[in-house]
């Protein structure tokens, strides 16, 4: 049996499923729950400063996108962070720690971008024995306005600055946790870097909107007429996530700063693709609360199976082992020949590949008057848009053309050596170096 | 209290809760959540096969997709732009051969999208709203005739209607719908849906109803003379001879008559029928006849067909819903004699291409015996005419120039409600074509 016990920055946990600070951690019979559950850790709810909590919105603070048979796709947030006292938070965390010593509890924490501020809370939190904090840089709604979150996620100097004045104050690992609403986001992980970050978490929520009600002109959620830009979540931003991820893995700069992967894991195989990307954990957040906590079951069963069946005996087997594998457009070898091919037998004959061909792409898919499709190889460019919208898994698959081969296409031999566009003779900046 | 068990030709088998269950809507309409479901499994195929098994040809993926975005009343216009009748066709088209049988769900797990249901909740949701859908061009001056109100008579009215004809609808019966209003099995169309769908229809406007029966108070030369056009939709009224010993006897009856008794009984529970029950036929005549006499108390329903399971024109659907019922098919056996409370059957086999009796003969008891071995057309009216149907060629043109025909009473196409309505609404077109 593969073992799926991490070590993240020290922080040991049974598993590599944490859940995201959000509304599953806001309170401790919530985090009893889920760590009954068998949940690895748990990232609490963001907490604020001493004094009167934050207030939330007293109507919805959820919008949802949809996918066939309302499947969610992507929930939305105007949620703050959480909304009751410190000392509350604070007696419950120290008390669920006690009883759970094997799961990782994490603080994360978003308070005025002042040095005092950060040093009043943080002896608190030290206090409860957790096992580290998390910076909320990301929060993209409310806390923003107030120049804290996605406010000083989106400005590299206060990431390093408030970094630093946590590291300087306290001796438990720091992670700093990244908004995506930022152009490029390695300035961001750069930063958290200089200031001495442990690791980084992302992605946080993605501002957005996600519906405008038709017969109100209100955005949804509406509140009273009126809606606000929310954070978006769920397994639609995995993608966002993903390449986050992989550009801070890959990055010169940030490269081995540890990664706590977020954003749209919904099953064990995301949880897998971020690890590979260089995440050593995961954080969930609306996968839990779509389905509730027992997923976890399924997260921890799918990704041993597939340990046992690739032969990695523990997660650092796989963690990372995607990231030279991401690479730069220029470096992608165009001398690498597919064509589209499409197994008769297991066509259904609904013509999707056609329609998509045909009416967008390069009209390289034939169909007789008995609906039979197939692929003309002198016109397929290869682009995979067909095996996209074929509604049968495997129906058509990309096959490579072996080296020697003439592509009926262009009429040039397929050649296996690797040649790039840096090298490309329609390349201006390739001919100016010659 | 009469029971199943009660010997001979009874009413009131059944309590009146059992027969209300009985003939309740074989299926159920959706509600708007199964709508959603169930539309949500369409692919939006290319040039979908599901349009091409329809005779009417509608852009199902085009309504399904109206119903997923939440307008099924854009979807329901986009069927009842191809087939006026789609509310009544929702309910009684044999899918299972048709639209859903080409779904490409079908081939790829066995179930296709539920095309009938959808119709139904798309047409079902427009006609609860107040009004018609469509409105007639202007008026062209022209008069037509159409002779019989069933579905062929119909579409093509309310097709002439549209194009800002005069149309005028002779009908034989007290009551418009033919076969929807007549033939139809009963748990098909339930609530009167035939007759609120034909006052529906008329919303058009232009389509004058009178009562008339051509070949009697009415003649083709007289239409002919009188109108610029004649569609004549007149159905098959006629029945064919069983040619067995016996056939006048009181319990051997017709089963279309049968059916028609039943659909317009006020009170099913005043309707008799058998203890023990045979039907001799194969097609969907036989199976409606056999289903509602089981559904009306009776002990014994048996089907006797002459061919085999293959040649039943009844589709394996219409059959496994018969068995489901209880009722017995019998297949190779063809009746001999009917008896006082008996029927003698003998098997067949088929030697040369032609049925024959094998000699080896089996009894049933039976209290009646019902004939649905097909209808024949009655009328001659000076026509030519092809395997005993009006001969048509092209969008229903008969020999007779001015003269139109569709639905069963013409040759071409099989017999049902939606190929009537095809053939109804084309010739319409064409008709216009010629007119204009
Ligand atoms: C018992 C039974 C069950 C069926 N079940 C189904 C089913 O489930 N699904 C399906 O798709 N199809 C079914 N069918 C077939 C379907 O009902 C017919 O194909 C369809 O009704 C044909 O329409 P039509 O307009 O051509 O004829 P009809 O429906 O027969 O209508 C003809 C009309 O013309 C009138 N008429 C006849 N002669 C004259 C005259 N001389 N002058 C004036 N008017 C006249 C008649 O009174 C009638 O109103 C069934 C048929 C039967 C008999
Ligand atoms: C309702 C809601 C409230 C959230 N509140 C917080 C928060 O207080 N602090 C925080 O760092 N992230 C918060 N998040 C962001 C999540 O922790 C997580 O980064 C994000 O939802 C992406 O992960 P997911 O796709 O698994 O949901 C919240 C998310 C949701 C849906
Ligand atoms: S890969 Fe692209 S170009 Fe080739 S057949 Fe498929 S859709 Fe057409």
């Amino acid at each position: 049996m593969a073992d799926l016990r991490t070590d993240f920055l020290g922080i040991k946990s049974p598993n590599p499923f944490w859940l995201a600070s959000a509304p599953p951690t806001d309170k401790e019979y919530n985090v009893r729950r889920a760590f009954e559950a068998g949940w690895g850790g748990v990232v609490w709810k963001t907490l604020g400063e001493a004094g009167p909590p934050v207030v939330n919105v007293n109507g919805p603070r959820y919008g949802v996108v949809y996918g066939a048979d309302r499947r969610v796709l992507g929930i939305n947030n105007i949620e703050l962070i959480t909304d009751r006292p410190l000392e509350v938070n604070l007696r419950e965390i120290k008390a669920v720690k006690r009883d759970y010593p094997d799961r990782a509890m994490i603080v994360s924490l978003m308070v005025p971008c002042e040095e005092s501020a950060w040093k009043a809370i943080l002896p608190l939190v030290e206090e409860t024995g957790a096992d580290g904090i998390e910076l909320n840089c990301g929060c993209p709604h409310g806390m923003s306005e107030r120049g804290m979150g996605a406010a000083v996620g989106q400005a590299p100097d206060l990431i390093e600055q408030i970094t630093r004045w946590c590291k300087q104050t306290t001796r438990m690992p720091v992670i700093v946790k990244l908004t995506p609403n930022i152009t490029d986001i390695r300035g961001p992980a750069r930063a958290a870097k200089a200031g001495g970050a442990d690791a980084v978490s992302l992605i946080n929520t993605v501002s957005s909107i996600t519906s405008v009600n038709l017969d109100t002109f209100s955005p949804e959620p509406s509140i009273d007429g009126k809606g606000s830009h929310g954070g978006y979540c769920g397994a639609a931003v995995k993608p966002i996530a993903l390449n986050m991820v992989a550009e801070i893995a890959r990055d010169p700069e940030t490269h081995g700063l540890p990664i706590s992967g977020i954003g749209g894991v919904t099953t064990w195989r995301d949880a897998a693709e971020f690890m590979t990307l260089g995440a050593g954990n995961v954080q969930v957040c609306t996968a839990a609360m779509t389905y509730g906590f027992k997923i976890v079951e399924e997260m921890k069963s799918g990704m041993s199976q597939w340990m046992d069946e690739k032969g990695h005996s523990s997660t650092s087997d796989f963690i990372g082992k995607a990231v030279p594998n991401v690479t730069d457009w220029q470096y992608l070898n165009l001398n690498y020949v597919a064509k589209a091919k499409i197994d008769q037998d297991a066509c259904i004959k609904c013509g999707r590949c056609y329609a998509a061909c045909e009416d967008t792409s390069h009209q390289a898919i034939s169909m007789s008057p008995d609906r039979v499709f197939e692929v003309m190889d002198d016109e397929c460019v290869a682009c995979n848009l067909c095996v996209d919208v074929c509604p049968v898994e495997d129906c058509i698959t990309m096959e490579r053309m072996p080296a020697g081969a003439v592509d009926p296409r262009t009429g040039k031999v397929v050649s296996d050596e690797y040649a790039n566009w840096t090298s490309h003779p329609n390349n201006p900046a390739a001919q100016a170096a010659e | 209290m009469p029971s199943p068990m009660t010997p001979g030709i009874s009413s009131g088998r059944l309590t009146a809760e059992q027969i209300a269950k009985n003939f309740a809507d074989l299926h159920s309409a959706f509600d708007p959540h199964e709508a959603a479901v169930a539309a949500d499994r369409c692919y939006f195929c290319y040039d979908a096969p599901c349009i091409t098994a329809c005779p009417t040809s509608i852009d199902i993926p085009l309504f399904i997709r109206q119903i997923q975005t939440g307008t099924p009343e854009a979807a329901a216009r986009t069927i009842f732009e191809q087939n006026i009748l789609g509310g009544m066709c929702a309910r009684v088209c044999p899918t299972e051969t048709l639209c859903e049988e080409a779904c490409v769900r079908e081939a790829a797990e066995g179930k296709p999208v539920e095309i009938g249901r959808l119709q139904r909740h798309a047409t079902d949701t427009l006609m609860a709203q107040q009004g018609h859908p469509f409105t007639r061009a202007a008026e062209t001056g022209k008069r037509i005739a159409v002779v019989g109100a069933g579905p062929a008579g119909l579409a093509c009215a309310h097709r002439l209607a549209m194009k800002g004809h005069d149309v005028t609808l002779y009908e034989a019966r007290p009551k418009p719908g033919g076969l929807n209003e007549f033939g139809i099995a009963a748990y098909k169309t339930t609530d009167d849906f035939a007759a609120r769908e034909v006052q529906w229809l008329m919303g058009i406007g232009g389509i004058t109803q009178a009562s008339g029966t051509l070949g009697e108070d009415l003649s083709l030369d007289g239409l002919k003379a009188e109108f610029d056009a004649v569609f004549l939709g007149v159905g098959l009224g006629g029945v064919n001879m069983l040619r067995a010993h016996g056939e006048d006897r009181e319990g051997v009856r017709d089963a279309v008559d049968f059916i028609a008794d039943l659909r317009q009984a006020s009170d099913l529970l005043d309707l008799p029928v058998g203890r023990n029950v045979v039907v001799i036929g194969g097609g969907m005549t036989a199976v409606d006849a056999a289903v509602q006499s089981k559904l009306l108390g009776a002990e014994t329903v048996t089907i006797a067909y002459r061919r085999g399971r293959e040649q039943m024109s009844a589709s394996r659907f219409e059959q496994d819903l018969a068995a489901s019922y209880g009722v017995r098919l019998l297949f190779n056996v063809m009746p001999v004699a009917v008896h006082e409370d008996g029927i003698e059957l003998e098997y067949t086999t088929t030697t040369d291409g032609k049925l024959v009796g094998t000699g080896e003969r089996l009894s049933l008891a039976a209290d009646q015996v019902f004939k649905a071995i097909g209808q024949t057309l009655s009328l001659d009216v000076g026509l030519a005419m092809e395997a005993g149907k009006i001969a048509v060629s092209g969008a229903g043109r008969t020999s007779m120039e001015g003269v139109w025909a569709g639905g069963d009473c013409a040759t071409g196409g099989d017999d049902l409600t939606v190929t009537a309505v095809a053939e109804g609404r084309d010739a319409a077109e064409d008709i216009h074509a010629s007119l204009v």
